[in-house]
């Protein structure tokens, strides 16, 4: 891995100027460098990062075909990483006038990077610093403890996407005076609601003797408010301590739960493990918004390396040269997804109907076809409006607001289908749907989701530890889940269960050659609990 | 020919045949008529339609704007840490956690006797995660689109591959972009040897192969050489002074008075050995009748594949194969893919292999320079009811051969320990006459990886 030469540098520097003209915004400094094939087979399975820690299955080929993006959805070939100052990668032989198109796509991403709301977690440091110094934690626990790092490693990888990402960035974002205590979240959202069951009426009578507390005696008076809720519900204290509410414990993390709660860990001759699961959670953290705004982020980047490189000036001659290379990363398959494709038109789209007014309520009440598409208020805020859109959203509600209709018919988009027509031996494809809904269904239900598992202290009885799984019409993999209880049950010391869904098909297509187009039999679901205790697996019907 | 077995059905069924069983070989008969012809090669989406679901998270910058290709690991690469890894898992299973390494995923074989099996050592990093594979019904299958075309139109078709319990579509499943790592079937035997601890052989029996020398000092010169022989020319020299007269009384030899002729000194010079290595033929016999369709045939493919491994580890890469196939009539193939691929159909009548294989070692005289291994896969299912053909045959067999293996892959029907070949196999006696010459093994018919190496140490240790 070397630097660019200066020559190639300063390209990068003129398309900086450049970029920045045009609205993006990013830091000055940024660090690129030339990677060989050799390179690239030692970083891609470390995510790119080049500093990231040393793990044995990294150099092994590594099984991927069931759920390959369900379990790593990082793809290994990305080329720029978000640390400070941002790295990125290329070729030693790509000609100036791709290096330039490579340039502005390389800037938006990072434009993406530090000003997606999402990504707020990794402003504050380098990962790539951060990764070597935990790299340097691991060489030397190694060196203690030898092949027990790596286990605990693994066990740790093994849970990794069950981390809090959604969580961890809420509270980045609530401001310290809108907090409440947890005695007064618990008073108002359970005791009143579900233990005392009581009237609409007489809630809001509670909450405007609330606020005539506060108003009256300012900082004492929660204190007050508490004081005469006591006469009216003596056994107020008794259930709050009883809940469990005064400590909030991370339940939907399940790396933040081990590493806050298991006595196995909390032992002195375990307490080093702590810092491998320290250093996996924040690594997942790290990577869990880049999975997020895939579309978003090759759609940004498109859109901006076809309109800055179009405007350069460097660059005469080679539009034909540039048109080939872009429509080969952004023409939309006539069967298949790709996100250059679909993200770059949508923020297009999006601009344009911002242009014209139309994402208010106006257009949207309005049935009529033809005044559809002549709407257009003359506002042309439509830079502005992407430029809010790249800063507060994710995959998921770029594709739910914004994908409509009228996007649908514009670029011809339609769900395809597949099925086996057995007569003929063949696999057909057919226009499924042409509505935005089903089209949007598709969509977001290829998007990274990993499952939501959360612990249960109340059912965790002995020491035990208890984990439901929230059903969301999918089963986990079943040939996974001994395996990684086993790693649970290693770190928390203690028998694990796992209360999930199971998928029973009433009858299994016979047919081997079907397995592509799922059965169509009936599915019915199944609550299970597993348990895994002493390295032993059962599992038994809820 | 169809009539021949059809009046042969009648004779069986005159002597008592259960309703059931008739009803099995009658379905047998019927496919008698069909090609073993090879299935076409698995169609793969190509066009613009292979990216029919693929996940929007498989393109990254470095592939799509560079127009690269992924780089791939080289096989040499992973030799080095094969041994490693394998300790590791060792280690693993001492410290009470599952393996976690897979050697031996098997990828079918190409066209040509290459010998080539791709294995890649592989691992699994288990997650709790969605399974996409199981959906609610009407919900899977789909993929974006763009361009002309009404709801429900078709826009373009793709041959599938062969439907229907085809060995072709069993083993070796997911060829193409996920089997970088190409390693000899060598390397696979010799990771068996180590991660399952197979039994080294220890009677390497007949060594008969001329391939290799080595150097060593063996050839004796008269008169100037490398290294004097000591002794040989002691004895030259007491053999020339006895025909000289020089030595009158056996009882009290003096040797100063010994007359010592240059000639006499015995020398040892350098020179080319010949070295004896042991040599090994391997038949391998698969039942391919129609009642062999489906996850019975993977079993056993995959079963010989790891044994050819193996045994060619173990012999220095110095086995030779042979292939036979047989419904009715047996017939050789020339090569592993043919013998994998070839298609089911017709009746089955075990004998005919067995006579092949006394045919082919007779008419060749194998038996003096080969140790000779038999391999055979069936279902268990025989028209020859007693085995009276294919007894007297097997006994041939097993008059040169060093081991001959009988794996039966039982069908889910059926009680346990009823097929033919079992019955009449432990009638005869000959499992326990002869129990360092003849195995069997019997698995189910959804046995996994674990359970057919399992198989191979009972066939072979």
């Amino acid at each position: 891995m070397e630097l660019i030469n200066q020559h190639t540098k300063r390209i990068m520097e003129g398309c900086k100027e450049r970029a920045r003209a045009a609205g993006l915004s990013f830091t000055d400094e940024s660090l690129e460098y030339v990677v060989t094939n050799r390179d690239l087979l030692e970083l891609s399975p470390k995510v790119m990062i080049p500093t990231l820690y040393d793990y044995w299955v990294h150099d092994v080929e590594v099984l991927r075909e069931k759920g390959k993006y369900e379990l790593y959805p990082h793809n290994p070939y990305e080329t720029v990483i978000n640390t400070r100052p941002p790295i990125s990668f290329y070729n030693d032989n790509n000609p100036d006038w791709l290096n330039v198109m490579i340039f502005y796509h390389v800037l938006a991403h990072i434009d993406f990077f530090q000003n997606n709301l999402y990504f707020r977690h990794t402003w504050d440091y380098d990962f790539t610093g951060q990764a070597l110094s935990d790299k340097r934690v691991i060489a030397k626990l190694r060196a203690e403890k030898g092949r027990w790092v790596d286990y605990v490693i693994e066990f740790a990888r093994g849970i990794d996407n069950l981390v809090d990402f959604h969580g961890d960035l809420a509270d980045l974002f609530v401001p310290p005076e809108t907090e409440c205590s947890s005695r007064l979240d618990y008073y108002f959202d359970v005791f009143l609601q579900a233990e005392k069951k009581v009237s609409v009426s007489d809630y809001i009578k509670e909450v405007s003797r609330y606020n005539e507390c506060l108003k009256a005696f300012g900082e004492q008076g929660e204190k007050t408010f508490f004081a005469e809720a006591e006469l009216h519900y003596p056994e107020l204290e008794a259930h709050f301590a009883r809940s469990g509410a005064a400590q909030p414990a991370k339940r939907r993390d399940l790396l933040r739960y081990l590493l806050d709660n298991s006595e196995f860990l909390a032992r002195d001759e375990n307490i080093w493990m702590r810092a491998i699961l320290e250093i996996v959670r924040s690594t997942s953290l790290f990577f869990q918004p880049q999975i997020r705004t895939k579309i978003m982020n090759e759609g940004w980047a498109s859109y901006w390396h076809e309109r800055l490189f179009l405007q350069d000036d460097r660059i005469k001659g080679h539009e034909v040269d540039f048109a080939r290379v872009h429509a080969g990363v952004t023409s939309l398959p006539r069967v298949g997804m790709n996100p250059y494709a679909l993200g770059m038109r949508l923020f297009s789209h999006i601009e344009e109907q911002a242009d014209k007014g139309r994402h208010s309520f106006a257009f949207q009440r309005i049935q009529d076809a033809d005044r559809r598409t002549q709407f257009d208020t003359g506002t042309a805020a439509g830079r502005d409006f992407i430029f809010t859109v790249r800063e507060n959203l994710c995959d998921y509600l770029f594709l739910k607001d914004y994908l409509d209709q009228d996007f649908m018919e514009r670029h011809k988009l339609f769900v395809a289908g597949k099925r086996l027509d057995r007569q003929r031996q063949v696999w057909q494809y057919y226009v499924k749907s042409r509505k935005a809904g089903d089209y949007r269904q598709m969509m977001l239900g290829s998007l990274y989701h990993p499952p939501v598992i959360s612990v249960d202290p109340a059912k965790g009885i002995e020491g035990s530890l208890y984990l439901t799984h929230a059903f969301e019409g999918k089963q986990l993999v079943r040939e996974y889940v001994a395996n990684t209880l086993l790693g649970i049950e290693y770190l928390w010391g203690s028998p694990v269960y796992l209360e999930t869904s199971e998928a029973e098909v009433a009858a299994a297509a016979s047919s081997a050659a079907g397995q592509e187009e799922p059965p169509e039999a009936e599915i019915s679901w199944q609550r299970v609990l597993y348990s895994m205790n002493g390295k032993v697996l059962s599992k038994k019907k809820v | 020919m169809r009539d021949d077995l059809l009046t042969y059905l009648e004779e069986l069924k005159a002597r008592g045949l259960s309703p059931e069983r008739e009803a099995r070989l009658r379905a047998e008969l019927a496919t008698a008529e069909e090609e073993h012809g090879l299935p076409p090669a698995a169609a793969q989406p190509q066009g613009e339609f292979a990216r029919f679901g693929r996940s929007i998270y498989a393109a990254g910058d470095l592939l799509v704007l560079r127009q690269a290709v992924a780089p791939q690991l080289s096989s040499a690469g992973l030799s080095k840490s094969l041994d490693e890894l394998l300790e590791r898992d060792r280690q693993r299973e001492q410290d009470g956690f599952p393996r976690k390494i897979q050697v031996g995923k098997l990828v079918k074989p190409g066209r040509g006797r290459s010998g080539k099996v791709v294995v890649v050592p592989a691992t699994v990093e288990e997650k709790l995660f969605h399974d996409p594979t199981v959906r609610p019904p009407g919900e899977g299958g789909a993929s974006g689109g763009t361009g002309e075309g009404e709801e429900g139109e078709v826009i373009g078709e793709q041959p599938v591959r062969e439907e229907g319990g085809e060995p072709g579509s069993g083993p070796g499943q997911g060829e193409g972009e996920n089997h970088e790592l190409e390693s000899s079937a060598y390397d696979l035997g010799k990771s068996l040897a180590e991660k399952f601890q197979l039994p080294n052989l220890k009677d390497k029996g007949k060594k008969r192969s001329f391939t290799r020398y080595t150097y060593d000092l063996t050839d004796k010169n008269r008169g100037f050489g490398q290294v004097l022989d000591k002794k040989a020319t002691l004895r030259k020299i007491v053999e020339t002074n006895i025909a000289l007269g020089n030595l009158p009384d056996v009882a009290a030899i003096d040797p100063t008075r010994f007359l010592i002729a240059p000639h006499d000194k015995i020398y040892r010079v350098l020179s080319q050995e010949k070295d004896y290595e042991p040599q090994a033929m391997l038949f391998f016999l698969r039942d391919y009748s129609g009642s062999m369709a489906g996850k019975v045939t993977d079993l056993i493919v995959s079963q010989h594949v790891l044994i050819y491994s193996w045994l060619l580890y173990q012999y220095g890469g110095q086995a030779e194969t042979r292939f036979i196939l047989h419904d009715t009539e047996a017939k050789e193939v020339p090569d592993f893919y043919t013998y994998y691929n070839s298609r089911v159909a017709g009746g089955t009548q075990v004998y005919s292999a067995y006579q092949l294989v006394n045919e082919i070692v007779a008419r060749e005289s194998l038996a003096k320079d080969y140790n000779i291994y038999v391999f055979q896969g069936t279902d268990g299912d025989d028209w020859d009811e007693g085995g009276e053909k294919a007894l007297p045959e097997l006994g041939k067999i097993l008059t040169y051969a060093n081991r001959v293996g009988v794996t039966i892959a039982e069908h889910g029907q059926g009680e346990s320990g009823g097929t033919q070949v079992e019955r009449y196999l432990k009638g005869s006696g000959l499992l326990k006459d002869k129990p360092e010459l003849l195995r069997m093994d019997i698995m189910a018919e959804d046995a996994d990886e674990p359970r057919l190496i399992e198989g191979i140490k009972k066939l072979i240790s």
